[in-house]
C-alpha cells in the first residue's frame, strides 16, 4: 500500500479539485435535466461522494486525520438521507403511482 | 506507472457518472453508480485512506446501492418509462453546468495549490489513527450520529408504513 502511494506522490491537488469538480457538476446536471426521483438521489449522491473525496485529499494534504472524520459523518448522514428520502418515494409512489418529480408540481406553489 | 493511475481511474469514474446521468433505465443508472463507487474506492486507496476505501465499499456500494436496486425494483416502473422532458430544459441544464464546472475550476485556479500531494504520516488514514480522533475530539458528533441513524430508521418505518385509518 505504501509503495503504491509512493507512485501518487506527484498528483497536484489541483487536479483533485478539477476532478471533484467535475464530478459533483454531472450531479447537478442530473438533477437539473431529470425527472426521475431515484435518478435525482443517485445525482445527490455523486455529488456527496465528489465532496468526501475532496475533503479527503485535503486531509492528506493538511495531514490531518479530521477531514477523513468529517468524511465518516458524512457518509453516516448520506445513508440516513438515503433511506428517509427512498420511504418518501415509495410513499409518493403509492400516493401518485408515478416517480415523476413533475406530478409534484403542487409543491411549488 | 506513476500518477497514470489517478488519471485513469478519474476518467472511467468521470465516464461512470455520466452514464448515471444520461442512461435511460434507472436499473442501468443504479449499476453505472455502483461501478463509480467502486472508482472512489480505488481513489481513496490512492489517498492510503483504508478505513474510507472500506467504508466507502460497504456503507456506499453495499448498503446504500442494495437500497437504491430494492426501491427501484420495488416500485415496478417498468410500465411508465420516464417522460422525456423537452430537449429545451435539457439543453438549459447541460449549459447551467457547463457554467458551473467553467466558474468553479476558474475561481479555484487562482487559489494555484499545484503543489504534488505528499503524504507526510503514512499512516494518516488507516484505522488507529481515525479511531483515536472519533473517539477523541469527535466523540459528541459520533454519538449524535448514532441519534440520527436511529432517529432516520424510526422515520422510514413510519414513512412507509400504510396508513389504517385513511384505508379503512
Amino acid at each position: 500500500m505504501g509503495s503504491l502511494f509512493e507512485n501518487m506522490q506527484s498528483v497536484p491537488l489541483n487536479h483533485y479539485i478539477w476532478f471533484c469538480a467535475i464530478i459533483f457538476t454531472i450531479g447537478v446536471v442530473g438533477v437539473l435535466t431529470r425527472r426521475n426521483a431515484i435518478v435525482i438521489f443517485m445525482s445527490v449522491e455523486l455529488m456527496l461522494n465528489a465532496v468526501n473525496l475532496l475533503l479527503a485529499a485535503f486531509s492528506v494534504h493538511h495531514n490531518d486525520p479530521s477531514g477523513q472524520v468529517f468524511v465518516f459523518f458524512i457518509m453516516a448522514l448520506a445513508a440516513a438521507e438515503v433511506a428517509v428520502g427512498l420511504s418518501i418515494i415509495v410513499m409518493v409512489y403509492r400516493n401518485t403511482q408515478s416517480i415523476d418529480i413533475n406530478v409534484l408540481n403542487r409543491l411549488k406553489w | 506507472m506513476g500518477t497514470s493511475v489517478f488519471y485513469f481511474v478519474a476518467t472511467l469514474s468521470v465516464i461512470f457518472a455520466l452514464m448515471v446521468v444520461f442512461a435511460k433505465n434507472p436499473i442501468h443508472s443504479v449499476l453505472y453508480l455502483i461501478l463509480t463507487f467502486f472508482t472512489f474506492t480505488i481513489h481513496y486507496v490512492l489517498l492510503n485512506a483504508q478505513f474510507l476505501a472500506v467504508v466507502n465499499f460497504i456503507v456506499y456500494m453495499g448498503a446504500i446501492m442494495v437500497l437504491f436496486l430494492f426501491v427501484l425494483m420495488l416500485l415496478n416502473l417498468n410500465k411508465d418509462n420516464e417522460p422525456n422532458k423537452s430537449a429545451l430544459l435539457k439543453v438549459v441544464g447541460i449549459i447551467a453546468g457547463g457554467c458551473l464546472v467553467v466558474t468553479l475550476i476558474g475561481s479555484l485556479k487562482s487559489v494555484a495549490i499545484a503543489n504534488p500531494l505528499v503524504l507526510k504520516n503514512p499512516n494518516l488514514g488507516l484505522v488507529e489513527n481515525l479511531g483515536k480522533e472519533l473517539f477523541g475530539p469527535f466523540m459528541l458528533p459520533f454519538e449524535l450520529s448514532s441519534l440520527l441513524l436511529l432517529s432516520a430508521m424510526v422515520g422510514a418505518v413510519l414513512l412507509t408504513k400504510k396508513e389504517e385509518k385513511a384505508n379503512g
